[in-house]
Parts: C-alpha cells; sequence; structure tokens
C-alpha cells in the first residue's frame, strides 16, 4: 500500500440498475455509512437482496465535503470503543476491498492552547490508553519536532501549550473509499440506485413496508436510514422525530503544494484543522455555522477565522490561496455522539448524528448498522448509541473530543 | 455572511448576533408533571425544519435584545423579524411576500 501517488482514474465500479419492485432491505443514503452499511449487510448477513438509494450522486453529499481526518482519540469507553473498532477496520479494509483508497497513518495532532485545554488532554490521553486507544501528550518542542512548520512561539494569541498525539490515526481519500465500497457492494449483488429520492414511506400499522421514490415505489422488509443532514426530513416523512439538528459545515483547500505538512494538526480552541492532501492541497476545516441550514454552504466569516487562526499557527500558509469553498451539513446531537439503532417505526432503522465527524466512523457505522438492521437488535458497540439516551440521560458527552464546536 | 435587521439597531452582519435555535419553545409548566419522553422532548427535541423555520437571535454586541427571525432553511433568506412574544407570522403569507422583499 503506498500513500505517495494516486492511481489513474477508475472505469465504472458498479451497475446503475432500475429499482426492482422489492427488496430484503433497502438503506436510504448512498454515502459512505450507507454503502459500508450495504456491504456488511451483503458480507456478514448474507443479505443481498438489498438496494442502496441515493437522492443525488453516489457520495455526493457528506462524503465528498468532509476533510478525511480518521482518528479514534475519544473520552468515554463508549466511543473509544466504537472509533477503535473504526480505526481497526480501516485498517484492513482497504486489503479486504481490494482498493489502495490511501489509507496514510501519518498521525493525527490535537493542539492545547489553554491550562483547561492542557488538563482536558492529558485527562483524554489517560483515558485513550485504559482503553488501548494509542495516544501521547506532547509538549511544545515535541510538537515542533514531529511538525516544524507549525507556530509554537509564546507571541501569538493562542500559544501552543502542547497536543494529544495518535500516530495510527491519519487520512483517506474519501472518494476512493466509496468508490471501494460501492465496487464490492455491486460485486455481492447490492442494487446502487443514483437519482432515487425517497418522497415518503408505505406503512402497515406502525411497520414500515415500502418507500415511495422518484422512481416509483419499492417494496420492503426493512429500511436504514443513512442521510446524515437530511434525517430529520426523512423522519418526519415516518411519523417520528430526531433530536438533531443541521448545521452548514464549511471547508476549504488551498492550491497544490509540494510537501510541507507531514501530519494532520487540529485546534479546538482556535478552530481550525489542517493536512495536507495526496495530491498538495492544503486542506482546512472549521466549525459549524451556528444557524440551522440544508443549503450546504455558511457564512464567509467562518471561513476568514479559520484562515486566520491556520495562518497564525502555520505562518508558511500565509502565502497560499483559497482555491475552493464549500460546504456540507451535518447532523449535530446535543451530546456530539452519534445515534446508531431502532426509531419508534417497526423495521426502520436509524445511523444519524454523526455531526462532524462521521467519515472516521463510516467502517463502524456501516458494521453496527447493518448488524442492527439484520437482527433487529444494536450490536455490543452500538448499544449505548440508542435514540432511548435521550430519555435515559445516558448521554455520552464527547464535546471535548469531537474537536469542532457543535 | 447573513445581513439582520435588528428591530432596534437596524441591519447589521450577522457577526453581531448570536443564534437561540427554535423559537416558540415554551418552559413546560409543570415540569414535575413531565413523563421522561416529554422532558427528553423539552431538553432534546428540536423541529429541524427544511424550509421557513421560526427561531431566535439575540443582537449581542448591539441593543442585546432578543428577537425572532422567520428564516428559510434552504435559501437563508430572511423572510421576518418579529418581536418576542408575538405570534409566528403565517409561513405560507410570509413566502408569498418574499419575492417583494419582507425583510423588515
Amino acid at each position: 500500500m503506498s500513500a505517495d501517488h494516486l492511481p489513474e482514474h477508475p472505469d465504472f465500479l458498479w451497475r446503475n440498475p432500475e429499482p426492482k419492485s422489492s427488496y430484503d432491505a433497502v438503506i436510504v443514503g448512498g454515502g459512505g455509512h450507507g454503502l459500508a452499511t450495504a456491504y456488511f449487510l451483503a458480507k456478514n448477513h448474507g443479505m443481498t437482496n438489498i438496494a442502496v438509494l441515493e437522492k443525488g450522486w453516489l457520495a455526493g453529499g457528506n462524503m465528498a465535503r468532509n476533510t478525511t481526518i480518521i482518528r479514534s482519540n475519544y473520552l468515554w469507553d463508549e466511543s473509544a470503543a466504537i472509533y477503535e473498532h473504526a480505526l481497526k477496520l480501516w485498517e484492513i479494509l482497504p486489503e479486504e476491498l481490494e482498493y489502495d483508497f490511501l489509507f496514510s497513518q501519518r498521525g493525527v495532532m490535537n493542539l492545547a492552547h489553554t491550562l483547561g485545554d492542557v488538563r482536558e488532554s492529558v485527562r483524554r490521553v489517560g483515558a485513550n490508553k485504559l482503553n488501548g486507544v494509542d495516544a501521547e501528550w506532547l509538549d511544545p518542542q515535541q510538537v515542533k519536532e514531529l511538525c516544524p512548520i507549525l507556530n509554537i512561539s509564546d507571541n501569538i494569541r493562542y500559544p501552543v501549550m502542547g497536543a494529544t498525539y495518535q500516530p495510527r490515526a491519519g487520512i483517506a481519500k474519501h472518494d476512493h473509499v466509496a468508490w471501494a465500497f460501492a465496487r464490492k457492494c455491486d460485486e455481492l449483488g447490492v442494487d446502487i440506485i443514483q437519482n432515487c429520492e425517497v418522497t415518503g414511506f408505505l406503512k402497515d400499522g406502525n411497520r414500515v413496508v415500502g418507500v415511495q421514490t422518484n422512481q416509483g415505489t419499492i417494496h420492503t422488509e426493512k429500511v436504514g436510514l443513512a442521510a446524515a443532514g437530511h434525517s430529520s426530513v426523512l423522519a418526519e416523512m415516518a411519523g417520528f422525530r430526531l433530536p438533531i439538528q443541521s448545521h452548514p459545515l464549511q471547508a476549504l483547500v488551498s492550491e497544490l503544494h509540494e510537501p510541507v505538512h507531514p501530519t494532520v494538526v487540529m485546534s479546538n480552541h482556535v478552530h481550525v484543522y489542517v493536512s495536507q492532501a495526496h495530491k498538495g492541497e492544503l486542506v482546512m476545516g472549521a466549525g459549524v455555522d451556528s444557524y440551522n441550514g440544508y443549503g450546504q454552504r455558511g457564512s464567509f466569516h467562518v471561513i476568514e477565522h479559520q484562515m486566520a487562526a491556520g495562518v497564525e499557527l502555520f505562518p508558511i500558509f500565509a502565502r497560499a490561496h483559497v482555491l475552493r469553498t464549500w460546504g456540507g451539513i451535518v447532523d449535530t446531537t446535543m451530546d456530539a455522539s452519534p445515534i446508531i439503532g431502532t426509531t419508534p417505526v417497526e423495521n426502520m432503522f436509524v445511523n444519524c448524528g454523526w455531526g462532524t465527524g462521521g467519515f472516521k466512523g463510516t467502517p463502524a457505522a456501516g458494521l453496527t448498522f447493518a448488524h442492527t438492521i439484520a437482527t433487529g437488535t444494536p450490536h455490543e458497540l452500538n448499544k449505548p448509541f440508542s435514540l432511548e439516551r435521550f430519555e435515559t440521560g445516558a448521554l455520552i458527552d464527547e464535546h471535548g473530543a469531537a474537536a469542532v464546536a457543535h | 455572511m447573513l445581513l439582520i435587521s435588528c428591530p432596534n439597531c437596524g441591519p447589521r452582519d450577522e457577526t453581531e448576533f448570536h443564534y437561540g435555535g427554535q423559537a416558540h419553545v415554551a418552559y413546560p409548566e409543570n415540569p414535575d408533571a413531565l413523563t421522561d419522553r416529554q422532558w427528553a422532548e423539552y431538553l432534546f427535541y428540536r423541529d429541524n425544519t427544511k424550509g421557513a423555520f421560526a427561531e431566535r437571535w439575540v443582537h449581542s454586541t448591539g441593543c442585546r435584545q432578543w428577537f425572532n427571525m422567520l428564516r428559510d432553511t434552504v435559501s437563508y433568506d430572511i423572510q421576518a423579524i418579529y418581536k418576542m412574544g408575538e405570534p409566528r407570522p403565517d409561513a405560507n403569507t410570509t413566502a408569498a411576500t418574499t419575492s417583494e422583499g419582507a425583510t423588515k
């Protein structure tokens, strides 16, 4: 596996079938999570008479808009378990899917800029170690050694006081990940149906029995929702509510540069995260826009703020140019943790609420959601991430480790 | 960036304001009488409307007053701004006048 060069653009990797009149299960949403779910349904549970419905083009939503960071250094046991399982899957998936999607374990640093940050970070490193997640605490000098272009001077507004570091973390080529899953799904007999928008659900009492789409009605025994920012819209069609709010989340890239940035640097406090893509663009992300939005765009001042933080931390970036900016719609929960489980509608399941961090969770979302759909009960890993936790109060507060203000 | 017409100060940049989420969510009259489900609804469940959405904003660096706004969450067009305590303007009527610039 090499992370040094990009392969040629591939030929078509999946069929574009007409939807059949019925399937054993239908996944709504053809992004990373939907495709991974279909893959694990087929591979682990032998469910191959299934379809993935995508209202636009395959992986054209948040899968095409994220900053591709993969890490598992979350605070609580429940989160560490599911994200670390995801990371372990990322490590074997290129071989399993027979597709080198350029998973580059170049490490991720989470900077600390205040005494509060330092305390929280050191605590998280300890918690990570207890959960078998590789984590270290770095002092500013060690930060500089690992990432020489970082400004660790005392003369900036929020000096770098140290960082947590996860060596096994990194980035992957997001669209190749989607294509890898899509090709395997297709080989296993899964129908991937693009430009197929769900407009309603057929119910028999409280049980879902079908999906209405702009390509006709599809009967099915089970429905899995994996629609990220549009989850609330689908839930409303099905007759229930979700405790999520959809916000625009923006990111941007510079023009191509020689390799200058050896790792991934995230700062919760000054609100920027930066890596350098395989092609050479600097990829930066920001915090969410404050208001609810479905417009796949946000306000310019958010980008301005993240660029200011980026340039202060990395003075070398001052003369880089913004090549393009974009926004995705992220589905945030009040505890910054996802929801994967059953819904008030029988035979309808939901995977949502991944908010700003869904990409890294893709393999574990797929694995656990497939298990939940196939068996009707959650996998050990997603049991704590049920919709019921908002009633029982067993919240999993990951605002610290989610690294972006929700 | 949104240009928001504060009812007290006039049009100002979005950066002067803070967002307060869904409007017209009243504190329960008898919180101790609620079931866990109802309490969860009050604490954690908010509408996540795609389209015209009534929401609260506060002019943090201006008059520091809260007000309500009817805004389209897809186009981000501001359809109406109205005072706290006033009922939500009928979304359909407001949508019909948006093209003429209903923003006050």
